[in-house]
């Protein structure tokens, strides 16, 4: 009697074009993610049905956040870099190399001038703790930390764009103290960043 | 399998059959890679934004002293003033508000469709049908009948033509008012095409109103 055969064709499936259609898709999104550094505050846009884009390189931005603290922040590394020497000699600080470097690769920032030191020195963790207490950047008018940054900032780099980013809940006067600011330092012409919105809702 | 092969070995071999070829198979197990693969696929498809900020420009009057007698007079029977304040509440009233003369009445309204757009689309429509004339526009730049450039020219030479006798809103927002109302309100501006806005503070007569009104909600 003849053995019963069994199959020959072997159970497993041949996987080569899901990798292969994986590993497309990984190349992909590794092409098209670009990395931020992490923002020190989260903001919340509010939407509009504006469809210009804003762009990633040349621009100066005023972050407003939910407590309606003031952050700054500013493309390009060599920028960043003139922007806090400038700064510091204003201020009477003086920024090690070491420190300089640490604030041209970061993000957004909402520390006074007196805290700065202290928070490019200090680890991420810490960092964000400083960043809870703090009250953002100075903007009132005896002490005006916001206007300089924004002064010295037109200065290093005067063809930049400026834009406002602010949190749907942060209230009107803050805003318009910040706009108040831009104006002083003849910035006539700005952005408000927001959300999109697909066509008029409500 | 780690010995050396030898002439003599092969050669032996040969003599009774045919050359074979080596019995380990040639295939690589690719696990690993793949499940690398997939956690790389995983990590930047969940880390990948998509949607870019939008952002929508303000163009803000320079801020020097300028004379009353210089200063733009506008109209007051075209002006309608939006007051933004808190709980998502607008009230609106044309007009100048005059403290010897009787105070406009506020109109109490909300930022929803039937709200304040309705309001801005149908007085812009009673000035020159401005806002069926600019939506028409609009509708033919989407068909490709006309160009972007002739788009704006026609807007540009629309607005100019009829300056002084057009809609001119003024946004006031009070201090209770957030930054969602104000990006709200110039959105209502873009969506109902109005040619002349600006971005002002309420006065004190103007927030008196704005509690006249909450009082007797």
């Amino acid at each position: 009697m003849p053995k019963i055969k069994m199959p020959k064709n072997s159970p497993s499936i041949d996987m080569t074009p899901m990798v292969d259609l994986a590993f497309l898709l990984v190349t992909f999104f590794m092409l098209i993610s670009q990395f931020r550094a992490e923002e020190a505050a989260v903001i919340d846009m509010p939407s509009s049905v504006s469809d210009l884009k804003i762009p990633d390189k040349d621009l100066m931005m005023i972050l407003v956040d939910k407590k309606d603290h003031v952050f700054f922040t500013i493309t390009g590394q060599e920028t960043r870099k003139k922007v806090l020497e400038k700064m510091g000699e204003k201020y009477k600080v003086v920024f090690t190399e070491e420190q300089k470097k640490e604030f041209s690769n970061m993000a957004s920032f909402g520390m006074p001038m007196s805290q700065m030191k202290e928070y490019l020195a200090a680890g991420s963790t810490e960092r964000k703790k400083l960043q809870e207490k703090s009250n953002g950047i100075p903007t009132d008018s005896t002490a005006c930390e916001l206007c300089d940054w924004v002064y010295y900032g037109r200065l290093a780099a005067i063809k930049y764009r400026v834009a406002i980013k602010g949190d749907q809940e942060s209230s009107y006067p803050t805003v318009r103290r910040v706009m108040d600011i831009l104006q002083d330092k003849k910035v006539n012409r700005f952005n408000l960043i927001t959300n999109m919105e697909t066509g008029p809702t409500e | 399998m780690a010995e050396v092969n030898t002439g003599d070995d092969g050669g032996g071999k040969k003599k009774h059959g045919k050359k074979r070829a080596k019995k380990s198979s040639t295939r690589i197990d690719m696990t690993p890679m793949v499940d690398l693969g997939f956690l790389l696929l995983t990590f930047f498809i969940l880390t990948t934004t998509f949607n870019k900020p939008q952002a929508m420009e303000i163009n803000m009057p320079v801020k020097d002293k300028i004379e009353d007698e210089k200063k733009n007079k506008v109209p007051a029977e075209h002006t309608l003033s939006l007051l933004l304040t808190d709980k998502n509440v607008v009230y609106w009233y044309f007009g100048v508000a005059d403290p010897s003369k009787p105070l406009p009445s506020l109109t109490k309204t909300n930022y929803s469709k039937d709200g304040i757009r309705k309001l801005l689309i149908t007085e812009n429509n009673k000035r020159h049908n401005a806002f069926n004339q600019i939506e028409q526009w609009k509708k033919e730049l989407a068909e490709k009948k006309i160009t972007e450039d002739e788009f704006i020219e026609k807007k540009k030479v629309f607005h100019k033509q009829y300056a002084i006798s057009s809609l001119i809103v003024l946004l006031k927002p009070d201090k209770d008012s957030n930054y969602k109302n104000i990006v709200d309100a110039l959105d209502e501006m873009a969506i109902c095409n109005i040619g002349s806005y600006a971005l002002l503070e309420s006065n004190d007569l103007e927030n008196q109103m704005i509690a006249n009104a909450n009082t007797y909600k």
